[in-house]
């Protein structure tokens, strides 16, 4: 399919689909929305996953199915891609202030921390409720695929860190 | 219809899910609740991977067959896992060293196929790449903190070790679909793949303070080839029973 009109709206109409799992978030400040083709009543969306077994894919795929089909779109076709694989510094400023609003402390610049070296930890992980760079990591593995469990140790408390990716 | 490519993603794809549907045994058993919960997020990366590849298996088929009937429908012989990936849990020991031993093995894998002259292949292996160094580095610090913790965490991963050494020697034996797609350009040279693994492996038994076996001794094989231990039809009989009471069911 080829692009013949704007799609400019189109992108806008998206930050309407929220992740699931993280409501706060939409689609599009995920970075997860790689390409929008339209042409006339017809649209395809290509996205990507976060994690290969992430449950929110379905989900997100039919949302953006049915958001579309209420603004009029009939041929809508949504497309997984896997390459380039998705990044957690594909996600947009607004989405990281957002994470951070909402309690989950948002990731850091993919780093050396995205290796296999031992008992290595993210930099500096502020606690999004006091601010404090005095955080631990608790587990490398957290509620959801996309996060880690950390521990302020000022205000003690134990929050999601969305971990670079 | 390239059969010899089905056969290889097949391969791949078995071994994620096995080794997927026996970590998940853990939900809810886990000797505390963030290894608990990381254990079984291992597991649902590992079934993600699982989807990716039974999906491509599935187009390359064609007809009827989809990512469900490949995992549900397939009996016994038609499965490819490694051996390794279908032995007992056991303790937590021997979870946790059969998950060093396999991510490992599958970090060296996905690397090399970054360079798969087949696109869709080396897409997974780009995707995948990214969780397996994370399981990579959970599962290596876990047999640090086991060997060098205390005597009785000690023992049992020393135990853990004699009991799954001669599993590994497998994944680096190539069954003839490995080696025509390494030919081929698809799939990877599986043997060369043995030294660094090997040295990686030492690095890490050596901080454990656990002996390194000996790497030229008797290895079991035959899940490459579809002959398995008596484990995996229990496994099957689990995973597989309600699609074949309830053809076509629906969650």
């Amino acid at each position: 399919m080829t692009t013949t009109k704007n799609i400019s709206p189109l992108w806008s109409l998206l930050e309407q689909v929220s992740d699931p799992e993280v409501p706060v978030l939409s689609i599009i400040d995920l970075g997860i929305v790689r390409d929008i083709k339209a042409d006339n009543d017809e649209v395809e969306v290509v996205i990507t996953p976060t994690y290969t077994g992430c449950p929110a894919m379905d989900v997100i795929s039919m949302n953006i199915r049915m958001l579309l089909l209420e603004n009029g779109y009939k041929k809508i076709s949504i497309r997984q891609t896997l390459s380039p694989a998705w990044t957690t510094d594909w996600m947009s400023e607004a989405g990281k202030q957002k994470l951070s609003a909402y309690g989950i402390a948002p990731p850091n610049p993919v780093q050396q921390v995205c290796n296999t070296q031992l008992f290595a930890e993210d930099e500096a992980v502020a606690c999004p409720l006091c601010g404090s760079i005095h955080t631990r990591r608790i587990s490398e593995f957290g509620s959801t695929a996309c996060k880690a469990l950390y521990q302020c140790n000022d205000c003690h408390e134990p929050f999601d860190y969305f971990k670079c990716h | 219809m390239n059969q010899t490519l089905i056969n290889y993603v097949l391969h791949l794809a078995d071994n994620t899910l096995i080794l997927s549907q026996r970590n998940s045994e853990w939900c809810g058993h886990g000797p505390v609740l963030e290894q608990d919960i990381a254990i079984t997020n291992i597991s649902l990366d590992l079934i993600g991977q699982a989807r990716s590849l039974y999906q491509y298996a599935a187009t390359l088929q064609g007809g009827n067959v989809t990512e469900d009937t490949l995992a549900y429908l397939r009996d016994e012989r038609a499965f490819k896992n490694c051996l390794l990936t279908e032995l007992p849990n056991g303790d937590w020991g021997q979870t946790i060293l059969r998950q060093f031993f396999f991510s490992t093995y599958q970090h060296l894998l996905y690397e090399k196929l970054l360079n798969s002259k087949d696109e869709t292949l080396a897409a997974i292996a780009e995707k995948s790449l990214k969780e397996v160094t994370y399981h990579v580095r959970w599962s290596s610090e876990w047999v640090i903190r086991l060997g060098d913790g205390t005597e009785e965490s000690h023992q049992r991963i020393a135990k853990a070790l004699k009991e799954l050494w001669s599993y590994t020697g497998e994944f680096f034996i190539p069954a003839d679909y490995e080696t025509a797609t390494a030919n081929e350009g698809t799939g990877v040279e599986i043997a060369a793949l043995q030294q660094p693994w090997l040295n990686k492996i030492q690095d890490v038994l050596q901080e454990a303070t656990l002996p390194m076996p000996e790497a030229k001794t008797y290895m079991h094989t035959g899940g490459k080839t579809g002959i398995h231990t008596e484990n995996l039809g229990y496994i099957l009989a689990e995973m597989q029973h309600l699609q074949r009471s309830y053809p076509g069911v629906e969650w």
